[in-house]
Parts: C-alpha cells; structure tokens; sequence
C-alpha cells in the first residue's frame, strides 16, 4: 500500500496562564488508500490532529513533529503559500456543521466554483460543468437550482453533501472529515456516508474519519486509532474494535447502550491515571 | 393508572398559507411510573410535543391530561410543581452569571419553599454533586455536571413527571452513561414518570419501556421496548430507524 500520509510523534501544544496544555501528545500515524478512523472523547485531541496536519492551528497553538510528510514533501517545511496549493487541491477537510462552515452571503454555486478556479486556473464555464458534476455526484436533485441557492435556503443534510462536493471537487489525495455527519439525523447520516464511501472507493482517496461514534467507525472504517488525553491507547482493525483491550476503549464500548443487548445499568467508566502517561501506541504501518 | 394521557393533539405554527402543522392527531397513555420514548427525526415533532404540554408551544388543540390536570389555555401554578422538563442543551439552559446555589434556590422560592438551605444540599447529593459545587457558575462544570444542575432543577419542586428534551445527545458516551444511570435511578427513587425524547433508540431502548416513533408530525408507531430489541416493527420507517442505528451499512443508505 502506498504511503500518502506519514506522521511521526506529532505535538499540539497551546500555552496558558498555567503553563503548556498539551492537546496532542506524541500521535503517529500513517493514511494509505483507506479509511482511517479517529475516536475519543470531547478534548481528547482528535478534532486538533486534523488541524495540525492541514496546519490550521494558529500562533501561539504549536505544532512540532519528527516526521510529516505528504507523499514525501514535509508540510512542516512548506511556506504559507506552498500550504494553500496543498489544502483543498491534495488534502480537504470536510468540518462538522455547515452552517457555520459556509459563506452565507454567496450562493452554493459561486462558493463550489471559486474553490474549483483557484486550484485549478479553470473557465468559469468549465467551473460551472464540473460543479454541477460534483453536486450530481453527492446526490443532489436539481443541482442547476441548488447552485443558485444560498445556504441558509439548504437543509442539514443538503449543506453537509454540498460541502463534501466542495471539498472533492479538486480531487484531493485525502479526505479529513471532522464529525461529518453528527449534525445530521440517522437516516442522512447514513446517506452522507455512503456519498462519502463511493467517492473513497471509486477515487481511490484516503480518509480520515474523526468522529466519537463508536458504532460508527467500527461500521465505517478499515482501521482505528482511540486516543485519550491527546494519545493514542489503542489501535485496531475497525472489524475487531469490539475485541478491543486496552481498558479505556472497553471502557467506552460498555457505557454504550445497545439494543440487542439489554443492561439494567450502564457501566461507567472508570478513569485511571496511567492512561494519561503511557505511552502513545504508533498508527503507523 | 395513567400519568399522562393524549388524545388527538395537534401543534402548529403560523396563521393561513404559513401554517405549519408540527404535530398531527397524536395519541397515547403514559402509565403512572412508566418511561415513554418519542424518536423521530428533527423536524417531526417530537420536541413541540414536550413543549405544548409545558405550555410552551401555545397553539394547540385536543385532549391533554396530565395527573389530575386537564390542560387548557392557562396552567395552574400547581402544574408546574408537578410537571418539570430538561432540555437538550446544557450549555444554553443554564444561566451563565447564576451560580448553582442561586439557579436551584431561585426555582425553590418560586415554589414557595421554606427550608431552601437545606433542600439544595439534598438535591446537589440527589444529583451525585457534592456541596462542594454550590457555589460555582455553570463555566466551571464540565458538561455532565450541567446537565445534573439541570436535573436537580427540575427535581426541585418534587414533580411526578418529568420531560426530558434529549437530556444526553450533547454528552459524550462516558458520560452519557453516568447521566443514564442516574436519571434511572431517580425514577425508582422519586417514583417519577418521564416522557424523553430522543433521536437515539438505543437511549430509548434502555431507558423507556415504550416508544412513540413519529415522522412529519404524525406517530406512525408505537412499539414496546420487548418489540424494538426483536426488531418486530410494523411500520416501514422504523425499521429503517432500527438499520440505521446499529452503525454504517451500505444496505440502509439505498432506502432514504
């Protein structure tokens, strides 16, 4: 499998009037042609991995690492301006609510085509053809009237297909999608992953999905990295995430109620102090 | 002996051509004690259901009774010392410049008790919060402790019901689960009967022992929490709900 992605003993650290917080703490990872998953719990650094690797995190956050490298150019050396060649046209991040992700005073239209010109030096006509052809591809009815529309005129599902359209217009190498569908109900939620699945499959992308849906990256993904406190504890094949060992992955999966499997009490989670201190487990292959 | 009982209710929102019908001619009987479940969509009315019963939803008709209240236009004040909510999002439903004691002490006077100081210690050690959390604004309380200040509001006035307006689909799953066993708790302890809506049915499946499911305002079925697990469903739409709960599957996503 070929490496798009390759990160060694990434850091996140923000100073605070209490010292440094370490958001993430020693990550490894590497993305090939696959889908990739990234659980935890609210804080525990997930959300700001996706950031530092599409460098987004602003001064004073700090991002160090021994090794990130795209296809074998390190991101960390690249000037601002190599960076801007390399979001959205190699590596896109779909965020998680459109509506605070999209510009609300310019139609869907304008908004798919600007990406699409700027990457690529295109003809407005050929922006136009090829955003139509993105927004048939996330399953859009009428996408000659939804260019027109503006996103407030759009609903939850509608906004999170046009942003992944957006995003894939360019034909990223990588996908980074940040919760993707947890401002969606089940049912569209079910509908933007399969958009998402067909476009991985049939283009051959790599995706990182960050999510704190267990269930979901377990069903979803290929491979899956669960990280507490800015680490990673554990990494497993998403089939075998059930099988999963390390306690606070256990932990998790018991404090889930089920349907087919009925409790008379949840199991809560019970923290231990060494989780934070041990060691991060590599996601590298 | 039913707690809450709703006969063909109707919501809706907006006068003539902008009228919007939010909940159309539902139906059904909460048994005193019991726990309901309404699942759906948003958009599909769950939600409006909770708030004309509150009396917050204000156009309605049908037939609603609650207790011994049967509601009309106007909600005695007893009502509400009967009937509490809790609402979804913990981080909007808490005054941000209140701290717990005044938000809990607040709801206490309202309701004309007496023995305020010694009530809210009860309710802070009903909630699984210590005394030590009386005196701190909702920024220093992670989002579980919010939602238990929550909880111990609308426990206050010693209600029979409670609504429950999503109580944990802002929380993460560990602490989802302590916000679970809690509220399971409480019912057995205060013998409380609560209506919860959510548009998780494994939640609901372990909390309620039946459902509504409801979609484009209507209840389109209700089934029991015995049928739910068996996945013996009758209507078309909630067995789709019931796929799409168990995770991605390619199979599910054909249907929508």
């Amino acid at each position: 499998m070929t490496k798009l992605l390759d990160v060694e003993n990434l850091t996140v650290t923000f100073p605070t009037r209490q010292g440094e917080f370490h958001a993430v703490r020693g990550l490894s990872l590497s993305l090939g042609q696959e889908r990739l998953g990234i659980v935890g719990e609210s804080g525990s650094g997930k959300s700001m991995t996706g950031r530092a690797i599409l460098r987004l995190i602003r001064k004073p956050g700090l991002v160090t690492a021994d090794r990130m490298e795209l296809n074998g150019r390190d991101l960390l050396a690249m000037s601002e301006k190599e960076m801007q060649g390399v979001r959205g046209q190699e590596i896109s991040m779909v965020m998680q609510d459109p509506k605070f992700s999209l510009n609300p005073v310019m139609t869907v239209g304008d908004q798919i085509m600007e990406i699409y010109r700027f990457h690529t030096g295109a003809s407005k006509k050929a922006a136009y053809a090829k955003a139509i052809e993105m927004l048939n591809a996330v399953s859009i009815r009428g996408p000659e009237r939804v260019m027109k529309s503006y996103p407030h005129e759009m609903s939850g599902g509608m906004g999170q297909r046009i942003m992944i359209a957006m995003m894939l217009v360019t034909e990223p190498k990588i996908l980074i999608a940040d919760e993707p569908t947890s401002a969606l109900d089940v049912s569209v939620q079910t509908q933007v992953l399969a958009i998402i699945d067909k476009l991985v499959r049939e283009r051959g992308m790599g995706l990182i999905l960050i999510s704190h849906d267990l269930n979901l990256v377990a069903s979803f993904c290929d491979r899956v990295l669960i990280m507490y406190a800015g680490r990673v504890v554990e990494v497993c094949e998403a089939g075998k995430l059930h099988e999963a060992k390390h306690p606070y992955t256990r932990g998790l999966l018991g404090s889930l109620p089920r349907i087919d499997a009925p409790v008379k009490r949840l199991e809560v989670l019970q923290r231990d102090e060494t989780w934070r201190d041990a060691e991060s487990v590599s996601g590298r292959v | 002996m039913s707690q809450i009982n709703i006969k063909n209710l109707n919501v809706w929102f907006g006068e003539g051509e902008d009228r919007v019908d939010a909940v159309k001619n539902a139906s059904f009987d909460v048994p005193s004690g019991a726990s309901f479940g309404l699942v759906g969509e948003s958009g599909s009315g769950k939600s409006t259901i909770l708030r004309a019963i509150m009396g917050l939803a204000p156009t309605w008709n049908g037939a609603v009774q609650v207790g011994d209240f049967k509601l009309g236009r106007k909600r005695p004040k007893e009502f509400f010392k009967e009937v509490q909510m809790v609402f979804q999002d913990p981080y909007a439903s808490l005054h941000p410049r209140h701290s717990v004691d005044q938000v809990l002490g607040e709801t206490l006077s309202l309701h004309g008790f007496k023995d305020i100081d010694k009530r809210i210690m009860k309710l802070l050690d009903d909630v699984g919060l210590g005394p030590s959390f009386r005196f701190r604004y909702p920024h220093q309380l992670s989002g579980g402790q919010r939602q238990r200040v929550a909880i111990a509001r609308a426990l206050a006035p010693d209600p029979k019901v409670i609504l429950l307006d999503e109580p944990t689909s802002a929380l993460d799953v560990s602490v989802q689960a302590e916000v679970l066993n809690l509220l399971a708790d409480l019912r057995e302890e205060h013998k409380l009967t609560y209506l919860m809506v959510s548009h998780n049915l494994a939640v609901v499946s372990h909390m309620c022992d039946a459902t509504a499911v409801m979609q484009h305002g209507e209840i389109v079925e209700i089934l029991s929490v015995e049928d739910m697990r068996a996945m013996k469903t009758q209507h078309p739409y909630t067995k789709h709900l019931l796929d799409s709960s168990f995770g991605y599957n390619p199979s599910a996503a054909q249907m929508g």
